[in-house]
Order: structure tokens, then sequence, then C-alpha cells
């Protein structure tokens, strides 16, 4: 009596009563999966974008705080984080613009758009597109001077594009730290660029020589220039070290910061 | 073997342990057990993903046609670790930059593919259930034992807290640098799976071939 059984029932249960391999049932079957299967990824995802781009803000804070040696493991980075003073500058010019507001400007998007950013014909940091304007962080003293400055910087490594900020001295030309913030370099090996006793050889090192030649390099021995001026390399990570090289000469470089670095050494800020 | 829900959970454990008596899994293992806190996360994470992902490859299992079936149950692993990794993003987001990679590499994990084809596809969606929460968990347990020695020998410390005061930061311990370095996970795991299989003889695979011995008359 099976067939009779079958008509009884609605057009669902026959459906599902086919064998699972007939051909509707597998188009049906694939179908019906990915659209249940895509919807519930989606969902999740659009619900925990808040969040997650909280983290990601918070841990920029954090790493500009580390860079400037503020952090400490804890502490409340949003409310630490007031005692910068965020400017946006034109690349350019190297003076501060009021054209954007400096707490909201996002330069990943500004680097996207044609509008702020220009396509680069010489692009040793492998880049694309930089920037017209860049957020960079002020720190200053007691007394209101300048302490240090921070600076954006990004770059190709071996596998992807590394973000990171720069911390230099008042003068503008003594390194006091380097971090990386985003990444995707191979862990135990190009990773090593977060290891802290490698970021700690960045400290006091200098950017430009006395005839203002740019000197700084990450390499494995130190060049014709002085230890003042070379970082060694990551060994076992050669394509990443060569990456900050040419991110760090890049940024700190004419077509980078240094119009900014000049009006803050003019003592113009 | 008659299976209750209780062997289904805690076989896995040591007495068909995915990893020692298996030898599934393995790249992960290597990767994730330099320290114990992602050891223990990512632990978590595979137990979250087997559990789930072999319940519902059950609850579909006599809809699934054939044909495809490889591909049903990878859409159904890979939503799961896309869930996964989009939790640990906004919960835990210092654990996940740590993992990185390896939560998305979960849906090749070998373990949750094998529990998926050779239990979920058999059985009733609560067993699989459990099946692949203990097998999450005999993964998760062997991570764990892995991370401890790793991180103890190789960098001084438990979940970041530092047990054995290291040279570099003035301390006594020279660490075991090797030990921070995927291969080291190779030696203790194949010694592991020697101590296993010396209190465990059952666990012992047989030769797959036989010496001949020629009787003399």
């Amino acid at each position: 009596m099976p067939d009779v059984q079958t008509q009884k029932q609605g057009p669902l249960a026959r459906f599902l009563a086919m064998p699972p391999d007939s051909t509707p049932k597998t188009v049906f079957i694939a179908v019906a999966l990915c659209l249940v299967a895509s919807m519930i990824v989606s969902a999740t995802s659009v619900a925990l974008r808040p969040l997650q781009e909280q983290n990601k803000l918070i841990d920029k804070q954090k790493n500009v705080l580390q860079v400037a040696g503020l952090y400490e493991p804890g502490m409340n980075v949003l409310e630490a984080f007031s005692v910068f003073e965020p400017h946006v500058v034109d690349m350019a010019t190297g003076t501060f613009t009021d054209e954007f507001d400096a707490t909201t400007f996002d330069d990943r998007a500004a680097a996207r758009d044609p509008e702020l950013s220009i396509r680069l014909t010489d692009d040793p940091a492998g880049i694309g597109r930089q920037t017209k304007y860049a957020t960079i962080y002020l720190l200053r003293d007691d007394d209101g001077n300048i302490d240090k400055v921070i600076l954006p910087m990004h770059g190709y490594g071996l596998w992807s594009t590394m973000y990171g900020f720069i911390a230099l001295e008042e003068n503008g030309n003594d390194i006091f730290g380097l971090q990386f913030y985003d990444h995707g370099e191979t862990p135990g090996l190009g990773a090593e660029i977060d290891n802290p006793r490698w970021k700690a050889l960045w400290g006091g090192k200098k950017l430009l020589d006395d005839q203002g030649e740019l000197q700084i390099t990450v390499a494995k021995s130190a060049p014709a220039a002085g230890s003042d001026f070379h970082v060694d390399a990551i060994a076992g990570a050669t394509l990443t070290s060569v990456g900050v090289d040419n991110l760090v000469r890049f940024w700190m470089g004419e077509a980078g910061f240094a119009p900014f670095l000049e009006t803050l050494k003019a003592g113009d800020i | 073997m008659a299976q209750t829900k209780k062997t289904l959970l805690t076989q896995p454990l040591v007495d068909n342990n995915p990893i020692t008596l298996q030898v599934l899994g393995i790249c992960s293992a290597l990767a994730v057990t330099s320290s114990l806190q992602v050891a223990l996360v990512m632990a978590l994470a595979v137990t979250a993903v087997t559990g789930f992902a072999s319940m519902f490859i059950s609850v579909l299992r006599n809809q699934i046609p054939g044909s495809i079936r490889i591909i049903v149950q990878m859409v159904i692993i890979a939503s799961l670790v896309i869930i996964v990794d989009q939790v640990l993003k906004a919960y835990a987001y210092d654990v996940s930059k740590t993992l990185s990679v390896f939560v998305g590499l979960i849906i090749t994990n070998c373990i949750v593919m094998g529990r998926a084809e050779a239990f979920a596809m058999k059985n009733p969606p609560i067993d699989s259930f459990i099946d692949g929460v203990g097998n999450g968990l005999g993964y998760g347990a062997l991570l764990l034992v892995v991370g401890f020695i790793r991180e103890l020998f190789g960098a001084g410390s438990l979940f970041g807290i530092t047990i054995f005061e290291t040279v570099n930061n003035g301390g006594w311990y020279v660490p075991n640098g090797m030990l921070l370095l995927p291969p080291s996970a190779f030696f203790i795991i194949g010694l592991l799976i020697w101590a296993i299989r010396s209190w465990k003889p059952k666990q012992v695979e047989e030769r797959e071939y036989k010496i001949q011995t020629v009787e003399g008359h």
C-alpha cells in the first residue's frame, strides 16, 4: 500500500520521501543549504561587526600607547589615549589641516578615496595609493612642549600589508620606538616584528645623518653610516625585513613625512 | 562494539584519541601549541565545531545526496568555523590575533571531516553531538599537554605567567628555544604516542608485513 500513503501526504513530505540521490533533490539540497548557511553567516557577521570595530579601535589606540612607552597591562585604553593630541597632516606641505576632524579621520579609507589620495609611480613600500592626509599623534610634556610624535606607516611585507607606528623624539630625528599593529606575516618568522626584543632595537636610532641624508636601514650588517642608523634584520624573515626597511625609508622620506618633520624641526608647531 | 553516550564522550580522550591513535589533526597541533592560552582557545573552538557540525550533519543525514555529501559537510563545517572566527574577533580579540589563520584552518582539520563521515552520517543527532564533543576534547586534551610542555620549558611560563624566571629577564632558567618552534611538537607528540601505546598495548597497530619463519626439520 505505499502508493496510497504517498498520495495522502502533502507535497513537502512527498519531496522529503524522494530518494536523496535523485537529481531534483540533489539540486534542492545544494541550493537550500547554501542559502541557509549564507544567511546564518552574514547575520553573525553583521551582528558582531560593531563589537569587532570597537576591538580594532582599542587595539590601535593600545598600540599608539605602547609605541610611546605609556602602556601598562590592564589600563583603560580609551581613557589613557586622551593624553594624545591627534592632528591631520597635509603630507605635501607638512602642516596641520583643519579640513577634517582628527578624531574620526580614517587614513585607510582616505588612501582608497581617489579625491584624497594619489597613485604612486615610485612605490617601494608596495602600497599602491598614498593618502594626501594622515593622522598623527602629538604627546606633550607637563609644560606643553612637544615630547614625542607618533606617525603611522604601512607597507608590504612577505604576505601582507603591515600597519604600524613609529614614535620620534621632539627633535624629529631620534627614534623612540616602532610597532606594528596589523599584519599577516608568518608566525615565528616574519611575525617576529612583534617581538619585544627586536622592537627594542629601534630605540635611540636616528633617521638622518649630519648632512640630512636619510640613513636608517634594516639590514644584516651595519651600513657605512654607522650603527646609529642600523637595525638588525630578523633571521629567517628576509623579505619581511626588506619590507620594513622599505616602508620606514618610504614614510620617513620626501614622499612620506619628511615635509612634516621639517616643520617640526623648524619649531612651527 | 556497544557504545553508550558515556563511552562516546570518554573513549576519544585516551582509548580512541584522534591525535595519538587516529593520528589526525597533527598540522594544527604543531602550530597552536606554543602557548597554553592559544591551545586552550583552539581546543574549545575545535570542540564546538566538531560537536555542532556532527549534530547538523546527522540531522540531515537521511536527506544528504551521496553524490554531493562531502560538499554538504564542508558547507556546514565552514559556516560554523566562520561563526566561531567572528565570535572570537568580537569577544577575544587578542587571542584571535594570535590564532590568526588557524581558526580558519579548522575547516581542513581532518578530525571534523573524519567524525562527520565516519560517525555522524550513520548515527542519530544527539549521539553524533556527543561523539563530536568527545573527539574535540580528545584533541584539546592532547593540545593542552603539548602546550604545557612547550610553554613551560620553551618560555618558562604557563598561561603567560612566569614560572621559571628566564635568563633574559635576569633569572636562572635558560629556555629551550627549539620548543617554541613547530618541529618540537612532532617530537613531543611522537613520545606521547609511544607512552600511551606502552601503557595500552591494544593500541599498537599490527604490522603490515610478517617475518616468515622457516621451520627446520
